[in-house]
């Protein structure tokens, strides 16, 4: 059995998706809960329910390729 | 268990008297399973073809009191579906006649389906709920919605059977949250039927069937025969995909209204806010990993993805218009009214 690895996909003009073992905590050590295995963290800094995406970057047009990117 | 409905026209009677019946004794060739579909005006929203259709359907999900659970694999009432069905389809392909389906591959089918929901020019009817939907509007969305919602996922979930690899299990990962992630009481259809208790809808499975006009109930049809038909599976996934990137803004208005309101208990909006985080993952998963993910696989049934998307646009637009024409002129789109909450 393999070990289970957290994946981070950047998904185009959308979210970042973590999937596998994590855990989610503010900068003072708080744990920020979460219900789901997978979790979307908001990219495009417009969600109103930061740091989790609520689905605002279609509205806004956020652009951004799922492969990296060095320079814009 | 619900309870049969009251027949609305030929079709829906030539269903029910069947289910009344014992299994097995009616013969195919028969004028019972071959009424005449001549007189119906809009496949789309007819009352008594979608009443017709979503009791044949609904033998695969819950059944009903009373109904011999062998109609599910009767002959003599497939025979009758699929000539609903066959109508229902025609229709389907006759209002998007004019509709040119996005260029789109494996690789892009996100792009497609995007825009396939950014050309949407229904009106919004969560527009209307968050910023001037009435407390009764909101009762009357819940019972329309609840023909699909008290079953959430459970249309799409045919599909899993039909894939394999990465799109198997991309929808399984969004089905799994739908269905709580192991929790019952997360489980999103029993989310939304804490959200009619705390809004004093009846929460019973089928508890307003007979209220429900055909342009709601085709919704939930059109789900149904993509679903459970295996031809159909790019349709199918196409819709789910559509289903989740339209979901998320659409829900944090649903429960900024209800707040608006004055609702606030956590039974009432935790289903909407639960859709807007939990969509905001589905919608990316099911665009690029199901719905793309199938299409790598099997590159002919691109055009199935995004007819499948169009046409929930399609029925969902009419839905949603239906709604506010009637809201517009203080009125209701359910069958009978007023509306009995609780009864």
């Amino acid at each position: 059995m393999t070990t289970p690895v957290t994946r981070i996909t950047p998904y185009r003009d959308g979210p970042l998706l973590i999937r596998g073992p994590f855990t989610i905590t503010d900068q003072d050590g708080r744990d920020i809960e979460t219900h789901q295995g997978t979790v979307a963290l908001c990219r495009c800094g417009r969600s109103a329910r930061k740091p989790f995406c609520d689905g605002t970057h279609k509205v806004v047009g956020f652009r951004a390729a799922s492969a990296a990117q060095w320079e814009s | 268990m619900p309870h049969l409905p009251t027949p609305r026209g030929p079709l829906s009677a030539a269903v029910l008297a069947l289910l009344r019946n014992v299994p097995g004794s009616v013969t195919c060739a028969g004028a019972a399973v071959h009424p005449d579909v001549s007189a119906i005006a809009d496949p789309l929203s007819d009352d008594d073809l979608h009443l017709a259709l979503y009791c044949c359907y609904e033998l695969h999900y819950r059944g009903f009191d009373g109904v011999d659970e062998r109609w599910e694999w009767d002959p003599a009432l497939l025979t009758l579906r699929a000539r609903l069905e066959a109508v229902f389809a025609r229709g389907l392909d006759d209002a998007l006649a004019g509709w040119r389906a996005p260029a789109a591959d494996a690789a892009t089918m996100d792009l497609a389906l995007r825009a396939i929901a950014d050309a949407d020019e229904a009106p919004s009817l969560s527009r209307h709920l968050e910023t001037r939907g009435t407390l009764e509007q909101y009762r009357e969305f819940l019972v329309h919605r609840s023909a699909y919602q008290l079953k959430e996922a459970d249309p799409h979930s045919w599909a899993i059977g039909r894939l394999w690899g990465p799109p198997k299990a991309a929808l399984v990962e969004v089905q799994a949250d739908e269905y709580g992630g192991g929790d019952p009481a997360r489980v999103h259809a029993e989310l939304f039927a804490r959200t009619l208790t705390a809004l004093g809808v009846d929460e019973a499975y089928g508890a307003y069937l007979d209220l429900l006009p055909g342009v709601t109930l085709a919704t939930v049809n059109l789900m149904s025969f993509f679903g459970l038909h295996r031809r159909h599976r790019g349709r199918i996934v196409g819709h789910l995909a559509l289903f989740e990137m339209t979901s998320s803004i659409p829900n944090r208005r649903y429960a900024t209204g209800l707040r608006r309101l004055g609702v606030d208990h956590p039974d009432a909006v935790a289903f909407f806010d639960e859709h807007v985080t939990a969509d905001a993952v589905h919608e990316n998963i099911a665009a690029v990993d199901l719905a793309g993910g199938l299409v790598r696989q099997e590159p002919e049934l691109a055009g199935d993805v995004l007819y499948g998307a169009r046409a929930l646009v399609e029925l969902d637009g009419r839905w949603a218009a239906a709604l506010l024409e009637a809201w517009e002129r203080e009125g209701t789109a359910l069958l009978r009214a007023p509306l009995a909450v609780g009864a």
